[in-house]
């Protein structure tokens, strides 16, 4: 007899396995507007098939909650019954053995809490709380609410412009987010329960190369309506577009030299290429839009004067200044707001950082732009400093990686404490307090001292990228609200208050994403041109193709590559290859069409005008 | 054209051609049974499935295109598999209690159990057993919801009224009343749509067959019966009766041997709304002019509903004049009870119409006018006085045409035209034209506001008044003209509503067929009896002449104001 085996898999194992891997896709997939109740029920369910059934509180307890949850779901319950549910899993929380058990009753206790009004509606009224109002999980993520299976299939088809003309429905920025947006849109694809999410990004990169230049649809007929768009990023400009094309006369003022706002003025041209920006703007141009570069409002123009003179005025000022990182030494030459390196950029104006030796403080996607842009100006050693650990940087992982493959170091789990300056005043070292990644509030990990010394790390430049803010002085001045640093506006854009005056972007809702600042320009042309008392629509005219019947089976998901680091990092040329046309066709076969199968097909799969 | 085979048949379709319409032109009939054309194409019961070789899966019929090349089979034993344990899936959630249903033998499930040959049941039956409300004019049975969504579909696609949405996910979903409200209390116009477009028996009409019985039984009461003019073109299809037998005259026949003391017609009361609405319209083109808002007509109960919660601030441009039903029964227990000499508590008045919403009508403020509380005690959908002849085994191929009794029975040609989309206001302007010319026009000089189509305008000379008018069917289409007239962009004198599609010929009350009706032949029979009738206008009607002359005096008077106007609140 043997004393000891080696373990193998059986079948049954395997099988298993690949359950869990299904299952798991399945969760990222799941489809908006779901009941909560019956969510945390099928949890708990699953929960109990983990459950050794060793204890009395999962093997029992976790089974009552169950039967609770189905007494709500099926209009047994009384509202006592959320109390049970409680008690029960309060209960069961306080004295399961093991994680299977107690971690199961705290997500209970969490979703009963969060999701009352979801159990109280299954109680006394007998339904649930649950909306599906727009089905097709990319057009649901998507802020703007592009028609993303419609211009997929026309890409698919290869009719270019008309995916072109499709997006500009709602989103006149076609080409920038082709190339920078984040796109939440694949983050619940549906396809991921087959095998992986649709390349959504790529396929609309392959649309706008491909196209051309597309003529923008007619202006409706003029309103003798003046609208001020203040500030030129990507949420004016989609406001000045859409009320344009509504007939009103849109002037935008812009406080820099040139238009597109952090798209210029943030993004350096290796991720978005300057000729594909002005490739977009001209387009939106072509509106009719006049346009006033370096005009400061609140020091060229008042808000008072442009109240007088327009009919109604958006605010997307952006945020554009830097957040001071409030330490000893920040005063020295050489430490560099991240905004204002970039801003730098933006105007072609190259600083030359020919071997420096650059500090990153930050762990965005900004720091990631400053730290990569760095390494294009000639840096020595480029290394980022953070005080968490890498896997919690806020920035993208593929921008990380990118960052590390050009020669970037990554820093972790150091928190700077001061700089040091020579007599000159010019920074020569960055002192940092080692850190340990300690427990997690909000769902972040936070870091604490660690019983280390100091570290100092000598560099030449500090490059601080640690967020930004706005400037609200000539607003909140104009007696507009100010909540938390940023403009104080409805979900509408309206400005309470203050008929006429609208607002969105980041200036509301501090740094977010182009499509975010986008979805509000829309949002702000609809209600500007209610506002002025006018009911246009802006109306999709292009035929999208009917689904083909084709297999569903599994099939890889097409990457974009990159030119290789060696190469790309000595220059600010594009960085990201597109897709061929034979992948975007492959890609795009890949689209499970959520508009017309499943749910879309009865509602929410197209929205033809708004 | 776009080539392939099904079945191994080689046809060429047009490009967009769904594979159902394919097999449908070379004469293979794929079951369908949620699927409405245009209106719901959801792939949601999965029945229509077919097998394209190649593809891995079954594909639905009523939402996929054709490609160039495929190979098509309908009745495969993949498909006849899936279909079969789709519909048996189906049964599951069904209570198919076939023998006590209205639908049994007009149900397109159980049609579909029957052809698929399902002779057993796998499944375990869990239907929802919501409780039924069985008191206001559309029972919904959620045990009997297969949840094809055809209801909702419509109420939003056409009549835009979105009382009906799915609601819950997962097993629980389920059709419910829109906003957790409860159906009564909702701004459900009861127009019908949903009852007539329901595969099965889970939308119905409340039965009043029941009640109209037992004051035929009872000895006290006289009862009288009015028949609505759209009944008379769709009674028979539920019968097998073809066009040319289900005249109305043999529904007076089997309607009298039921027993009823006196039949007429709605005709009647039709050509005397005519001369109301028509002088009040007259009387109003100044004030109308004036404020550049048109006077709508008020006949159809599910119109006038969706203007107390859609547009309450128009209601006042509703004519003032009561729908004929009303008219006839404020009529009824005055005019005629005084001829016959019976107290009006005697008298039970009975309607037979093409509505659900006349059920609710009959019981609004102001329709008692001679003090009886209801001036109308009854009503009976096309389809009820079917059944109430079926439960009387009257064979009406055996019952010889019989007359309408007088003088509520006389009508004219105007009159039965009610019907139809359009019609009510080729009558009033047939009317209209005399008063203000003392001359009769050429009876079908205004043909032109006929036809099927949604939303029709015209601009009517009235010997060289210029009347701008329009006709709509559909509270979908009466939404888009009330969204233009409260914007101003339009400028009508006098608007004709219904709100169901086509008229009361296609009202919720007439028998159902899946797939819709022919509106086109039940539309024909009318317009066919319009021009048979000697008399085609209102106010040569002799008997409305007679009753003018011996009783309302003349249109508008003190009297017709007391007996035949309400004002909409």
């Amino acid at each position: 007899m043997s004393r000891l085996s080696i373990k193998t898999k059986d079948r049954a194992q395997i099988t298993v396995e690949s359950l869990y891997s299904d299952l798991e896709r399945r969760i990222v997939a799941s489809p908006p507007g779901l009941c909560s109740v019956d969510l945390v029920c099928s949890f708990v369910k699953m929960c109990l098939a983990q459950s050794c059934g060793k204890c009395v509180p999962c093997r029992v307890g976790l089974n009552q909650l169950v039967r609770l949850f189905e007494d709500v779901l099926d209009g047994r319950a009384t509202l006592e019954t959320i109390d049970v549910i409680k008690l029960t899993a309060e209960s069961i929380y306080q004295s399961a053995d093991c994680a299977i058990g107690f971690e199961a009753a705290g997500t209970v206790l969490n979703c009963v809490e969060g999701c009352r009004e979801d159990f109280e509606a299954h109680i006394t009224r007998h339904r649930s709380v649950s909306n599906s109002s727009q089905p097709v999980p990319c057009v649901a993520g998507c802020p703007a609410g592009v028609d993303i299976p419609g211009y997929v299939a026309l890409t698919g088809q290869k009719r270019y412009a008309d995916a072109v003309r499709l997006i500009r429905k709602d989103n006149p920025l076609p080409v920038v987010c082709a190339f920078i947006c984040e796109h939440p849109c694949e983050n619940r694809c549906k396809r991921t329960m087959t095998d992986a999410p649709v390349n959504i990004r790529g396929i609309k990169r392959v649309a706008v190369d491909m196209a051309g230049d597309v003529p923008i649809p007619a202006c409706a007929p003029a309103t003798g309506k003046k609208i001020a768009v203040i500030g030129g990023g990507p949420g004016g400009l989609s406001a000045a577009y859409y009320l344009s094309l509504m007939g009103h006369r849109v002037t935008v003022f812009e406080q820099r030299k040139r238009l597109g706002g952090m798209l210029r003025y943030g993004i350096p041209n290796y991720r978005l290429p300057r000729k594909k920006l002005d490739a977009d703007i001209n387009a939106i141009l072509s509106a009719g839009i006049e346009v006033k570069t370096q005009i400061s409002v609140g020091t060229d123009i008042s808000m008072k004067e442009l109240k007088k003179e327009y009919d109604a005025i958006y605010i997307s000022i952006g945020a554009h200044t830097d957040k001071k990182i409030g330490l000893e030494g920040e005063d020295a030459v050489g430490v560099i707001p991240a905004v204002e390196m970039l801003r730098a950029i933006g105007d072609e104006e190259m600083p030359d950082y020919t071997g420096k030796k650059v500090i990153v403080v930050g762990g965005g996607n900004v720091a990631m732009d400053v730290a990569r842009s760095a390494v294009r100006l000639g840096a020595q050693k480029v290394s980022i400093v953070y005080r968490r650990r890498k896997a919690d940087m806020t920035a993208l992982e593929e921008e990380i990686a990118g960052a590390e493959e050009e020669g970037c170091e990554v820093v972790e789990l150091k928190a700077p404490v001061r700089i040091e300056k020579d007599a000159d005043g010019h920074v020569t070292a960055l002192v940092v307090q080692p850190q340990m990644i300690s427990s997690i509030s909000h769902g972040r990990p936070t870091p604490r001292k660690a019983e280390l010394p100091e570290e100092r790390l000598e560099c030449d430049l500090v490059l601080v990228a640690i967020g930004q803010g706005i400037v609200s002085t000539p607003f909140e001045d104009f007696g507009i609200s100010i909540k938390r640093g940023a403009i104080d506006a409805l979900s509408n854009s309206e400005i309470k208050n203050i008929p006429g005056i609208f607002a969105g972007g980041d200036c509301v809702t501090g740094p977010a994403t182009v499509i975010r600042a986008i979805a509000a320009g829309k949002v702000a042309a609809a209600n500007i041109d209610e506002y002025l008392g006018f009911h246009h629509e802006i109306i999709n005219d292009v035929d999208i193709p009917m689904p083909k019947v084709g297999s569903t089976r599994p099939c890889g998901r097409v990457e974009l590559a990159f030119r290789s680091a060696g190469e790309r990092k000595g220059d600010f040329e594009p960085i990201e290859l597109p897709m061929t046309c034979e992948e975007a066709c492959q890609e795009a076969g890949r689209c499970l069409r959520c508009d017309h199968y499943g749910y879309g097909s009865f509602r929410g799969g197209r929205r033809e005008k708004w | 054209m776009v080539n392939l085979w099904i079945n191994d048949k080689k046809t060429a379709v047009p490009e967009g051609t769904t594979i159902l319409e394919a097999a449908k032109s070379v004469g293979i009939r794929i079951p369908t049974l949620c699927f409405l054309k245009d209106i719901n194409e959801i792939g949601a019961c999965r029945v229509c499935v077919v097998e394209v070789e190649g593809v891995d899966r079954c594909v639905t019929a009523c939402n996929s295109v054709v490609e160039e090349g495929m190979r098509v089979h309908t009745h495969s034993r993949r498909v006849r598999m899936v279909r079969k344990t789709n519909v048996k899936l189906i049964l599951s959630q069904h209570n198919f209690q076939c023998a006590t249903c209205i639908r049994s033998g007009n149900c397109s499930l159980q049609s579909l159990a029957n052809e698929l040959n399902i002779t057993d049941m796998p499944y375990a039956s869990i239907f929802e057993d919501m409780p039924t409300d069985k008191s206001f004019p559309i029972v919904k049975e959620s045990s009997k919801c297969i949840k094809c969504m055809r209801c909702i579909q419509i109420c939003d696609k056409v009549q835009g009224m979105n009382i009906w949405d799915l609601t819950d996910t997962g097993a629980r979903t389920t059709v419910n009343v829109s906003r957790g409200e409860k159906l009564a209390e909702s701004d459900c116009t009861l127009c019908g749509q949903c009852v007539v477009n329901c595969p099965v028996g889970a939308l119905r009409e409340r039965d009043d067959v029941g009640k109209v019985l037992d004051a035929v039984e009872n000895p006290e009461l006289t009862t009288i019966v009015q028949i609505a003019p759209a009944v008379r073109t769709g009674w028979g299809e539920e019968l097998g009766l073809d066009r040319e037998r289900a005249t109305e005259k043999r529904l007076v026949g089997c309607l009298r041997k039921i027993g009823f003391d006196y039949i007429f017609d709605t005709n009647f009361s039709a050509d005397l709304t005519i001369m109301e609405e028509g002088s009040e319209f007259l009387q109003r083109l100044p004030e109308i002019r004036d404020k550049k808002l048109p006077m709508f007509t008020s006949c159809c109960p599910g119109w006038v509903s969706f203007m107390k919660t859609e547009y309450p601030q128009y209601l006042s441009r509703l004519s003032s004049a009561k729908s004929p039903q009303q008219m006839f029964g404020a009529i009824a227990k005055t005019y005629y009870a005084e001829l016959l000499g019976i107290e009006p508590e005697k008298l039970f008045v009975v309607s037979v119409m093409p509505c659900i919403s006349k059920k609710r009508e009959i019981t609004l403020e102001g329709m008692d006018s001679a003090g009886t509380k209801q001036d109308v005690d009854a009503v009976l959908t096309t389809r009820e006085a079917v059944r109430l002849l079926k439960a009387y085994y009257i064979n009406p191929e055996a019952v010889d045409e019989d007359e309408f009794d007088k003088p509520l029975g006389v009508h004219s040609g105007a009159g039965v035209i009610f019907g139809a989309t359009g019609g009510v206001m080729e009558a009033a302007l047939r009317t209209a034209y005399n008063l203000v010319t003392g001359k009769n026009p050429d009876a079908d000089a205004f043909k032109y506001v006929r036809g099927p189509e949604g939303i029709k305008e015209a601009v009517v000379d009235i010997a060289g008044t210029k009347v701008k008018v329009a006709v709509v069917s559909g509270l979908g289409n009466a939404r888009k003209l009330m969204k233009k007239i409260d914007r101003h962009t339009v400028d009508y004198d006098f608007v004709e509503v219904m709100a169901c599609p086509g008229g009361c010929i296609n009202g919720g009350g007439q028998p159902i067929h899946d797939g819709g009706a022919d509106v086109e032949a039940r539309t024909a029979v009318l317009y066919g009896l319009d021009r048979a009738n000697p008399i085609r206008f209102s106010h040569e009607n002799p008997e409305i002449i007679e009753c003018y002359k011996n009783f309302l005096d003349k249109p508008l008077s003190d009297k017709a104001h007391e007996l035949l106007h309400v004002e909409y609140r």
